[in-house]
């Protein structure tokens, strides 16, 4: 089945859910509601095959986009070699999503690391610490107002600053 | 009756059989291990803030740094994700591409070839490790001659490779695949039938095919578990889909079934350099998009529009048009992503790796639950991690 059948049989099961569907370069992504991304995922693990997680991440839009976050999830079929990405916007003042590793137990350290990195928390995540920072940092370090040289100061503009 | 109580202990991160600053907590029962916590990031750099603030082709140096064992691959799969990112895959000239399969294979050689040589030190086969770092030193006397670097190779370009190959390049590689096959004999002569070897490993760190799939290994240790998948094969870049080779799946799900896979990789990357060796042709290793690519700096120092577009190219860098892109390849680790998101501007909006180290190390809690300390050291050699990687 092509990567467009499957998502026509997600707008199908979950039509208020999917927001938008993106295609770049050959590859799609699928936006959809932060209350259902667990269904969705489980769904697509289960009835569409896909059953490895290739990888999740959070990217900061500040001041781009209305929701500051977003959290990609790009899921793979290894049975049928096809790629999906799926999106969930999430705001600041609520920065939490589900978690996924119900579905994919790789999920685990991803959502930790963007959990530290990121700032993202996720609801029923088995085992939410910090991973790759040590457990008493302050702060978010791949969040955009965070200076890369970093805390405390100015942010970089290039050049020596 | 005597009570009994676990005892902690810390396992590295300043451990010779952690390979690099891997900490691990061990909760022991005896000599059992009851819970295994894993704590990573003692080597984090920062890579990908870093590259939120570089030109697309600044950020290629730094992917030399996260698996080190294996630059060319994280090279391959960065300048991939550029190039589908611009747009410009279509347009990568025959030479480069064979170039890049050739020197991604000979790379993988030089990754298992650590591997091999840790492993069966770890495990106390002391003699392997010499003979594997013989012949990783023919490879890195080929990475000196062709970027001038031993390990850190920075040697692939956006749209193509940095230089042609050095004269002479072919004669080397040429004399290397045919004396190689007899070394990884050698090697099996050493391991496969020696008893000690076969005891330490057999049965040790078993994780099934749906377990290793839940918890996302891939490469060499999911091929352990069965799994026939592999993105060379499977979602082909560079022009794999013109090699034949064999991807090699074993249904043991344990050490043994881990090495016997990496064991028949190692000769079937030998097949890939000599089709890849044998399809050489004369032509361009760069592809003609002045504005994208980096020129050679012959025409930098010799052509105005050379020595413009550089010019353009380095002050203020290529800017994509607005997007997002996946690109994968097969790491001699496992599958190595890279997610990148453009914004329009010159420097990647966000740039994240999917790390194939991070994710296998995540399957070391489960596998070595119940077994002795011992298989630990076991276990780790066989997942194939570095900690470049997994920190980032």
């Amino acid at each position: 089945m092509s990567v467009e059948a499957i998502v026509q049989n997600l707008k199908g099961k979950f039509s208020s859910s999917v927001l938008e569907v993106l295609e770049f370069r050959g590859e799609t992504t699928v936006i959809v509601k932060k209350e259902e991304i667990v269904a969705v995922c489980q769904y697509l693990k289960t009835s569409e095959g896909f059953n490895f997680l290739s990888d999740l991440c959070g990217v900061d839009y500040l001041g781009k986009k209305d929701d500051r976050f977003m959290v990609v999830y790009n899921i793979y079929n290894i049975t049928t070699h096809e790629r999906l990405r799926l999106k969930v916007a999430v705001s600041e003042k609520d920065a939490t999503v589900d978690s996924v590793s119900s579905v994919w137990g790789t999920a685990n350290w991803h959502e930790r690391e963007c959990w530290d990195l990121m700032g993202i928390s996720f609801n029923n995540h088995p085992d939410l610490r910090r991973i790759l920072m040590p457990a008493d940092w302050v702060g978010h370090p791949l969040r955009k107002d965070y200076p890369v040289q970093g805390p405390g100061r100015a942010l970089y503009q290039g050049g020596l600053s | 009756m005597a009570s009994t109580e676990t005892m902690t202990v810390n396992m590295g991160p300043q451990h010779p059989s952690t390979h690099g600053v891997l900490q691990l907590i061990l909760e022991l029962d005896g000599e059992t291990v009851v819970k295994a916590t894993p704590h990573i990031g003692f080597l984090h750099r920062g890579v990908e803030k870093l590259s939120e603030n570089r030109t697309y082709h600044q950020v290629l140096p730094l992917t030399d740094r996260l698996d080190y064992l294996a630059p060319m691959h994280n090279n391959l799969g960065y300048v991939l994700a550029v190039e589908k990112l611009f747009g410009i895959t279509d347009m990568i000239p025959e030479r480069a591409k064979t170039v890049r399969v050739m020197m991604a294979e000979i790379t993988r050689l030089k990754s298992h070839l650590v591997w091999l040589a840790c492993h069966a030190l770890d495990i106390g086969a002391m003699t392997v490790f010499i003979y594997c770092f013989r012949e990783r030193e023919m490879i890195m006397d080929m990475y000196e001659k062709l970027s001038g670097a031993r390990m850190t190779s920075n040697y692939f370009r956006v749209g193509g490779l940095s230089a042609d190959l050095p004269d002479g390049f072919e004669k080397d590689v040429r004399h290397f695949i045919d004396v190689m096959p007899g070394h990884i004999d050698t090697y099996e002569g050493l391991l496969t039938g020696n008893i000690i070897w076969q005891k330490r490993i057999q049965g040790v760190g078993v994780i099934d095919a749906e377990a290793a799939i839940d918890i996302g290994l891939s490469g060499p240790s999911l091929r352990g578990s069965g799994v026939d998948w592999d993105l060379r094969r499977d979602n082909p870049y560079s022009g794999y889909e013109n090699y034949d080779f064999k991807v090699c799946v074993e249904q043991g799900c344990d050490t043994w079934a881990r090495y016997r896979v990496r064991l028949d990789e190692m000769r079937e990357s030998v097949k890939i350099i000599r089709q890849a060796l044998d399809r050489l042709q004369a032509g361009p290793f760069l592809a003609d998009c002045p504005k994208i690519c980096l020129p050679p700096k012959k025409d930098v120092v010799n052509t105005i529009e050379g020595l413009i577009h550089q010019f353009k190219i380095i002050s203020e860098g290529p800017k994509p048009e607005v997007g997002e892109i996946y690109q994968s390849v097969e790491n001699p680790k496992g599958e190595v992503g890279f997610y990148l998101v453009s914004d329009g501007s010159s420097n990647p909006y966000r740039m994240k790796v999917r790390p194939a180290s991070f994710v296998n190390l995540q399957a070391l809690p489960q596998m070595v639950q119940g077994r002795l300390i011992a298989d630990v050291v076991a276990i780790i050699g066989t997942l194939d991690i570095v900690l470049g990687e997994i920190d980032r």
